[in-house]
């Protein structure tokens, strides 16, 4: 039972970020009919933005110590961020540990600017196109994204610490009663699926109670007759263009302290992401998030050590394996609707 | 000739021409002149060519023709080479029965993967032929050890005694064609410049020429015109009360064939397979080399895939002291702007400059380089001649 608990826990984190992924894909497939390849690319960007962030925070300029002299006889210094000039010792030092959280406020402008770019000056102009086009010039874009990251940050991945207050784990089984020590699971991850929960509910919140929310919905149900009733939905959908960007880059902020930030991120969750996308269903939000946890927990039992000893290589596979049994009985995804990507 | 119209066999002789030629063609530059580090005439870049050529030509049978994106096409070409690998290492150190082998496992292995993802179509089938080469990728690396080497993948061993072939005791077998050495190279010097022929290139590039006839033929054929249907309009195909499915399967199964041919041919050059060459960036790069080139188009993929290593090779050997060199007739401070400009593009980023340029290809030439080639000599020409524009009209992938 116990082991039950620990897999679907670990599943959860690795669920959400797909979960996240796959919810922005589905947005920008659902608003704008494009299936979007650069998805990645901007979970990347998104935990980029955390590196920045981080980098900008203490960025640093030499102190003299005082009364200390290294053994030449010269003044010590030492590297200072500049918060500490600003906000003080104590502060300071909370605001660099915390660069991660902090980044957030730094991410959603940003990534919101990169999705009205991208949708503005380059998808506006493949809606007309078959859906290959827009496939392959997302992949384009994806790659062009990715080499930029490796040409200013390097190939190799950028250590972005989580703050040290959520450094240990829970002791999760001592809650439920199981021998205290067997189910641990580390504060950042538990934050993650919180922090996942959050954005998904807003999404959801903001689509289903708000006025634009319900015009945006309206639109993706029948985009000419509201054109017709004189709103200007393209506006509205570029909006929902930076919105999926948002999600994709906040879902990277806040994983860059569980895997280390590199350029090709993006590319490796890129391709689980559409596999859950497709699993969920095309077009179908709550598909991406239900498909998003569903694989992340499969993920987690099939790496099981009994379950790999049984069959070996399962845990490379299963995601891939449940998709092509799921693609094969139910065509349209767990939740798809009909008539959605099958001319 | 050989059944082929006037305007096809006239391509073909040219294409033909140009890689038997290719050791001229690509060392234009005599060896000791500066510009030597664009010659592209050695054997190892020039047996590349013609494979990643043979692969691109297959790939577009199924993708320029019916319109099916495959993003799983290295599966194959992997596949293709464990096939051939094995073949050199228990029967034979020839490569020939080699590429057959690899030909027709990447052929049934093909079969079952098309089986089963042509049931669906558009962006499902991409995601399950994606997720049938990941799958293979994760196995390969994984559980397949025993079969697939793993990680480090599969070489001729000096353990190794093929059935046909004697190796003497601890020697290393190498692969041979007819008895000959397939790294037998003859080398021809004349004045400056130096031209490789090497017998495992030619033996790579009648393998494309055939390759090209074949593609040529089944582009032609009724077949064709069968799978060009399918990709203008399946609805339609279905209400003249013909099944999409037996065609497109065929052309799935070609194209695995093609596939596993270059997978052969690569084993045969430098015998030696990892499981990297089924990831999907693998893929995802042929289908960088026949956009580029031309889907749909006959020679598009050839020229997509040269173009592709060319590049590749010749741009990342770039470095800072080659640039420094070039724009040492700048002023000064200019040089330095010039090579911090420049330098991003080249050596090691050589990914963002093909990444680019393959982005200006799909937004501005849909048709790729061939379309482009086309649209500027058709600046020249005055008045576009009837035949002309009709091979014009042929080779624009349907809408």
């Amino acid at each position: 039972m116990d082991q039950i608990i620990v897999q679907i826990l670990n599943g959860l984190d690795k669920g959400s970020a797909y979960a996240l992924i796959a919810l922005g894909l589905t947005l920008i497939f659902g608003t704008l009919g494009v299936v979007n390849f650069a998805h990645g690319a901007l979970f990347m960007l998104g935990s980029f933005c955390a590196v920045i962030m981080s980098r900008i925070l203490s960025a640093s300029h030499e102190v003299a110590v005082p009364g200390e002299t290294d053994f030449l006889g010269n003044p010590l210094t030492r590297d200072q961020p500049y918060v500490y000039d600003w906000f003080g010792e104590a502060a300071g030092a909370t605001i660099v540990d915390w660069a991660v959280p902090i980044s957030i406020l730094f991410a959603i402008p940003v990534m919101i600017g990169v999705g009205f770019i991208m949708e503005r000056g380059l998808i506006k102009h493949f809606y007309k196109r078959p859906h290959a086009d827009q496939i392959l010039v997302t992949f384009a874009l994806a790659i062009v994204l990715q080499e930029v990251v490796k040409y200013f940050f390097g190939a190799n991945p950028i250590q972005t610490p989580a703050p040290d207050a959520f450094a240990g784990s829970l002791d999760f089984g001592a809650w439920l009663g199981f021998e205290p020590r067997t189910i641990m699971y580390p504060y950042w991850r538990l934050v993650y699926f919180l922090f996942a929960g959050v954005i998904i509910a807003a999404v959801f919140g903001f689509l289903q109670f708000t006025t634009f929310g319900m015009v945006v919905r309206a639109g993706m149900a029948d985009r000419e007759t509201v054109g017709m009733l004189g709103i200007d939905i393209d506006k509205r959908f570029t909006f929902m263009f930076g919105l999926a960007a948002a999600v994709a880059g906040l879902a990277g902020v806040m994983y860059a302290p569980i895997v280390a930030p590199n350029y090709h991120m993006g590319m490796d969750f890129l391709v689980l992401s559409f596999v859950v996308v497709v699993v969920g269903g095309m077009g179908s939000l709550p598909g991406a998030v239900a498909a998003g946890f569903l694989l992340g927990i499969l993920e987690s039992f099939a790496s099981m050590p009994w379950m790999v000893d049984k069959l070996p290589g399962i845990n490379q596979i299963i995601i891939y394996l449940v998709a092509i049994v799921i693609l094969l009985t139910r065509p349209r995804g767990l939740m798809g609707r009909k008539g959605v990507m099958e001319d | 000739m050989l059944g082929l119209k006037k305007t096809d066999t006239t391509l073909f002789l040219v294409v033909m021409g140009l890689t038997l030629l290719a050791p001229f063609i690509l060392n234009p530059f005599p060896v000791e002149s500066g510009m030597a580090q664009f010659n592209a005439g050695y054997p190892d870049l020039m047996q590349r060519f013609v494979i990643f050529g043979i692969f691109a030509i297959g790939f577009n049978i199924l993708f320029g023709l019916t319109g099916y994106l495959s993003f799983g096409h290295a599966a194959f070409l992997g596949v293709g080479s464990y096939a051939a690998i094995w073949s050199l290492k228990l029967f034979a150190l020839d490569v020939v029965p080699a590429i057959v082998f690899a030909i027709l496992v990447a052929g049934a292995f093909a079969m079952l993967v098309g089986f089963i993802s042509l049931r669906r179509s558009g962006i499902y089938f991409s995601i399950l032929t994606l997720a049938f080469a990941q799958m293979s990728y994760a196995l390969a690396y994984s559980v397949l050890t025993p079969l697939t080497g793993g990680e480090t993948g599969l070489q001729i061993k000096n353990t190794d005694s093929p059935l046909l072939s004697n190796v003497p005791e601890g020697e290393i077998g190498r692969a041979s064609f007819l008895g000959l050495d397939m790294g037998a190279s003859q080398e021809l010097v004349l004045g400056g410049w130096a031209f490789t022929f090497n017998l495992g290139y030619y033996i790579a590039a009648v393998a494309m020429l055939i390759a090209f006839y074949l593609s040529i033929r089944i582009f032609r054929s009724p077949f064709g015109m069968m799978l060009r249907a399918v990709k203008s309009n399946q609805q339609r195909m279905n209400y003249t009360g013909l099944s999409p499915k037996p065609y497109t399967l065929a052309a799935f199964v070609i194209s695995g064939m093609y596939a596993g041919l270059a997978g052969g041919l690569m084993v045969a050059m430098d015998t030696q397979v990892g499981p990297e060459r089924m990831f999907w960036t693998a893929s995802g790069e042929v289908v960088i080399m026949t956009v580029l080139g031309g889907a749909g188009t006959l020679l598009g993929p050839v020229l997509g895939a040269g173009f592709i290593k060319y590049f590749e090779n010749i741009i990342s050997k770039i470095n800072k002291d080659i640039l420094h060199q070039w724009f040492a007739v700048l002023p000064d401070g200019f040089e330095d702007v010039m090579v911090s400009l420049v330098y991003p593009f080249v050596g090691k980023g050589w990914h963002l400059t093909l990444g680019i340029m393959f982005m200006l290809v799909i937004i501005f030439l849909p048709g790729g380089l061939l379309q482009g080639g086309q649209k500027i000599l058709g600046l020249f020409r005055r008045k576009p001649q009837p035949s002309a524009a009709a091979e014009a009209d042929g080779t624009k992938p349907a809408e």
